[in-house]
């Protein structure tokens, strides 16, 4: 027998106090019946004596003090799921909203998740092809991998997202595989083009799309994320799976966070985000990964748009201390019209090491990796220091590096939304683009590697 | 014991507040709930008492049971720490694994270390031995490489009435003491210790003999002493963990706990699993048979979090205690200090600094200050050392951070970051400009006496280069390449290669990730032979251009990634060929 209090207190923003109750505990689930006889749900943050404070998911318009009921259910937000929830959408509280049947549930699991135990994980170390050069040939995605993108206003981190769904292959391999794509908090428009690019190209039979969109309650952003990364880890864990999951945008997620925090007045940590963002996002992120036990795995890529293009904003800092690396797009590249306009310099891929090399993609793939980075960066300096001094003042060595750095964006970044290289495609640009070089400036790459790829794609100078 | 039980009246996250607690003790250990999650008393009013709870606490509510067990969080030191991994409060979690599979569940209840195991004693005490606590009574062979030594516990000393040999289980009594009293005390090879307390020892030395982690940048450039302190902030990218890896894997020391406070599972499974395929340069045996892991990773609940650092020092400090070596690594001691800050905020204490405790320094240096190297208690003068390495995560990697702010008054050497240096694939990413170690007059004299009489001086000319590079690249940025004289130039070129061919180090490369002392003084030998060269043969004639672009330089590149064993011959050939194209240069060039 649940029982029902008529005992609101106050309501405060999100924040509702209800008073003498009992059997209640900590991240119980709840449901408020309003005199209308609507229904909305919250979530007990904190007991003190025989007081609870929760969460509303949504919004507090039209609760009524006297007239409105609060009933607990006895357990904590769940997710109903089967293998049916591909296919489907479903809101930011876990709920269909396509119209179509109700789902009947296989089990039904809690959506916080639990810890993954470092000892069972399996580290991920199999190469998933995009098709991208910028990320495989130099911030290499593995299976298992969390990689975010990170982005600004205006960019077109949902169409690079959306190209990453629609190529990420494992070579030799037929896997079972499904999305699981989270909207937190993003407009109608941007939605749409996800759900329209997965229906273009038939993945929407795989995906399942978790969406609270600008205009819903914003409090429901917090469950969203842990709604689909609940029904990816039971595709992948339990049935086998391998699933990419998309979550964007993270800011929102964290100004929801941001939210409650303030209006139960915590003291607040950098630019008034919790203290415990750090805590809550690896809650989230830390979900991704493989396990012993299972065939299955989790890849995991956030969007993130960075306030002001700023890096060391909160969000971004400390996303990039939890996942494992990050792909940055830059304004100036935009600007320039590389697509996607990756900028691979503070772009990274801590897993790529695992992943790449001779049976995963190619031997020589580490020393063309490593030279091209060494020397973009390089000839962006040089191109920096043109800019000041003119090319006159350059070394002659410089000077290469400058054309080397124009090159490399036009022909390796560069590739459109729609072009699909194989690894072997973006390894022989690298060699075709460090042949602008000396063979005496190729030090990060092992002199037989030299001898057997550089003559291969052009003539040494 | 005073067992007392109480009930509770809050919960907010980790923290909860219960009645009834009257016959606690601060920081005693209980029991929260039917689950029997774990947790610690950390603030008494009256009889309520404030818990912060290790695990996470959806489902409690008021009214649930708290068993205070009245003993402090304490560790087990006994055979079986090592090649073990264990969570934030010692608990293993291959054990856990086999419990509660892949994923953590809430109140598994296990034992530290293996109960039942039996392990061969050998005693090294006869029967009318007079022993003082820190005394050796025997000794377990844990490991291949590690010989656990049984210490008398604190404050236990008088002669010994029987010793068995063996094999026991760690709670088997082996000996028997008769204490001055006349009492007679049992003892087993497992004792507890409680994690917030420093284990006790003679005297503080202060620190000699270098520790050689094999990385060039930090042996030759910014040395840490067995028993020193060090700290490596950087923003995320910049490779902390990959140093920090480095330095758990190569550092010439007999063991090492490495603790990843609040990092990816994913870097402690790496650990996991490429720790023991690694061989010890040294014994040529499994790096995991000298190696302890304890992993708090950033999904777990934030209060284990801040025990971690605790459980892993008071296991470091007991190995010490054997007259051993240790290093410790804390991976990152800033999700330490946000796990302080999320207590204190709970516990609505008046916070200091960007939210964090205002007690944060103390905490930090109380830490810090558990290293060193020491004579440990005993009556045979054992020297141990605990060298401290922690890596601070800055928000923004700005080192105006509060932690870093807060770690560099304490700690003696500081290897800072850098992402633009990261970004060029600079690796390690140490900015040669910014870091410090304070130890650099102590290293120079073991350097001297134990490699080369003339290393401190080749320390000095190397960081003398760099910073006239940095000097000269200003001037470049103002007025251009080519307004520099051929001498400026040609530091230039040196600098690089410095930076490049000894500074630059492959942590992935099978040869480049360990340099031994004698192939760091070989390697930068042969780059300042190439400078004194080049400055003559450039008085000869010789052109700056020829010189830049001598054949020779890429067998310099090329040198790191040598052998050990073929590095002298492969120098000698290089210098040879940097004699004769010099002096061809300078012929060459004056001719024209």
């Amino acid at each position: 027998m649940i029982k029902e209090y008529k005992t609101i207190q106050e309501v405060a923003g999100p924040l509702m106090l209800v008073k003498n109750v009992d059997n209640v505990t900590y991240n119980e689930l709840g449901e408020i019946e309003l005199p209308s006889g609507e229904i909305r749900h919250c979530k007990v943050l904190e007991v003190d004596g025989s007081n609870v404070l929760v969460q509303l998911f949504e919004s507090s318009a039209g609760i009524n003090l006297d007239k409105s009921k609060v009933r607990f259910f006895g357990h904590g937000l769940e997710l109903a799921v089967s293998e049916d929830i591909l296919g489907r959408i479903f809101s930011g509280m876990g709920t269909p909203i396509d119209g179509g049947p109700e789902l009947i549930p296989e089990k039904r699991l809690d959506i916080n998740g639990s810890p993954i135990n470092p000892a069972a994980r399996t580290y991920p170390s199999e190469f998933i092809q995009t098709g991208i050069s910028a990320i495989d040939g130099l911030n290499t995605l593995v299976r298992g991998q969390k990689l975010p993108i990170f982005s600004g206003s205006g960019l077109p981190h949902a169409k690079l997202a959306a190209q990453i769904a629609r190529q990420a292959k494992v070579r030799g391999k037929d896997d079972k595989f499904a999305v699981v794509f989270a909207a937190i908090g993003i407009t109608f428009e941007e939605a749409d083009f996800f759900i329209s690019d997965f229906k273009k190209t038939g993945a929407i039979e795989r995906t399942a799309l978790f969406i609270n969109l600008a205009n819903d309650p914003a409090i429901e952003r917090i469950s969203t994320p842990r709604m689909a990364l609940t029904a990816a880890e039971y595709l992948a864990f339990d049935k086998g799976m391998h699933v990419l999951v998309i979550l964007t945008d993270i800011t929102n997620y964290a100004e929801a966070l941001r939210e409650v925090s303030a209006a139960r007045k915590e003291v607040p940590g950098r630019r008034g985000y919790p203290g415990y963002l750090y805590t809550d996002l690896a809650t989230l992120y830390e979900r991704a990964g493989r396990k012993e036990n299972s065939k299955g795995s989790i890849t995991m890529i956030p969007i993130l748009s960075m306030p002001e293009d700023d890096k060391s904003h909160p969000i971004p800092d400390l996303t990039g201390y939890i996942t494992e690396g990050q792909i940055l797009l830059s304004r100036e590249l935009y600007r320039k019209n590389i697509a996607p306009p990756i900028d691979v310099l503070p772009s990274l891929s801590r897993l790529k090491d695992k992943g790449i090399g001779e049976g995963k993609t190619r031997e020589d793939h580490a020393g063309v990796m490593n030279q091209l980075f060494s020397s973009y960066a390089r000839g962006k300096d040089a191109k920096e220091l043109m800019t000041i001094l003119g090319e006159a003042a350059l070394s002659e060595t410089d000077k290469l590096y400058a054309k080397f750095a124009d090159e490399f964006e036009k022909k390796y970044v560069s590739q459109g939304y729609e072009t699909n290289r194989s690894v072997e495609e973006t390894l022989d640009i690298g060699w075709e683009l460090l042949s602008i070089f000396p063979r005496s400036e190729l030090k990060r790459i092992k002199p037989a590697m030299i001898d057997k790829y550089l003559n291969k794609n052009g003539e040494m100078r | 014991m005073n067992q007392s039980k109480g009930s509770i009246v809050k919960v907010a996250g980790p923290l909860i507040v219960a009645e009834g607690m009257r016959d606690a003790n601060m920081f005693d250990v209980v029991h929260v709930g039917e689950q029997k999650l774990i947790g610690e008393i950390i603030e008494m009013r009256g009889d309520k008492a404030s818990i912060q709870v290790y695990e996470e606490t959806s489902g409690i509510g008021k009214g649930n049971e708290v068993i205070s067990t009245g003993a402090p969080l304490s560790a087990e030191l006994a055979p079986g720490l090592l090649t073990t991994i264990f969570d934030g409060i010692q608990r293993p979690l291959e054990k856990i694994k086999s419990i509660s599979g892949s994923n953590i569940a809430r109140g598994v209840s296990v034992t530290s270390l293996d109960h039942e195991k039996l392990w061969e004693f050998h005693p090294t005490v006869s029967v009318g031995d007079k022993v003082t606590a820190g005394d050796s009574i025997g000794w377990v062979q844990e490991t291949s490489i590690i010989k656990h030594k049984i210490l008398v516990p604190f404050g236990i000393s008088g002669e010994i009435l029987s010793v068995s040999e063996g094999e026991f289980t760690i709670v088997d009594d082996i000996a028997e003491i008769k204490a001055e009293d006349d009492s007679i005390k049992k003892i087993q090879m497992l004792q507890k210790w409680p994690v917030r307390r420093q284990r006790p020892f003679k005297t503080k030395l202060s620190p000699e003999t270098p520790m050689i982690t094999g990385q060039r940048v930090i042996d030759t450039l910014f040395p840490i002493m067995k028993g020193g302190t060090a700290a490596i902030p950087g923003p995320f990218g910049s490779g902390k963990t990959v140093v920090q890896h480095q330095l758990a894997k190569w550092s010439d020391v007999d063991i090492v706990v490495y603790i990843g406070c609040g990092e990816r599972g994913n870097e402690m499974t790496d650990v996991l699993h490429e720790f023991p395929e690694l061989k010890d340069p040294r014994s040529g045996e499994s790096l995991m048979f000298r190696t302890v892991l304890i992993a708090n990773t950033s999904d777990m609940p934030v209060a284990a979090r801040e025990a971690s650092i605790y459980t892993g020092i008071t296991i470091a400090e007991y190995f010490r205690d054997m007259g051993y070596s240790v290093a410790i690594m804390a991976d990152s001691t800033s999700r330490w200090a946000e796990a302080l800050r999320e207590m204190s905020g709970r516990l609505e204490e008046m916070p200091g600094e960007e939210g964090y405790p205002a007690y944060l320094t103390s905490r930090l240096a109380q830490f810090y200050e558990r290293a060193g190297k020491v004579i440990c208690l005993g009556s045979d003068d054992k020297i141990g050392s605990l060298t401290a390495i922690g890596a601070v995560s800055p928000a923004g990697g700005d080192i105006s951070d509060p932690v870093v702010q807060a770690t560099l008054r304490i700690v003696k050497v500081f290897w800072g970051l850098d992402s633009s240096l990261a970004y060029r694939r600079h690796f390690p990413s140490i900015n040669w400009l910014t870091s410090y170690s304070l130890y650099i007059d102590n290293a120079d004299a073991w350097n001297n006496k134990n490699i080369s009489p003339v290393w401190s001086e080749y320390r000095r000319k190397f960081m003398h280069l760099l910073q006239q590079e940095a000097e000269l690249e200003e001037i470049v940025k103002l007025v251009g390449y080519d307004s520099l004289s051929a001498p400026d130039v040609l530091v230039l070129e040196v600098a690089r290669s410095i930076r490049e061919d000894f500074l630059q180090q492959d942590a992935f490369d099978d040869v480049d990730n360990y340099a031994s002392g004698k192939k760091q003084f070989g390697i930068a030998n042969i780059i300042l032979e190439f400078f004194e060269k080049s400055k003559q043969a450039l008085a000869e004639g010789a052109n700056i251009k020829t010189i830049s672009n001598l054949p020779a330089r890429e067998l310099i590149a090329r040198a790191k990634y040598i052998q050990e064993a073929e590095i002298d011959s492969y120098l000698a050939d290089v210098s040879a060929a940097l004699d004769e194209q010099l002096s061809a240069a300078a012929k060459e060039d004056s001719a024209k």
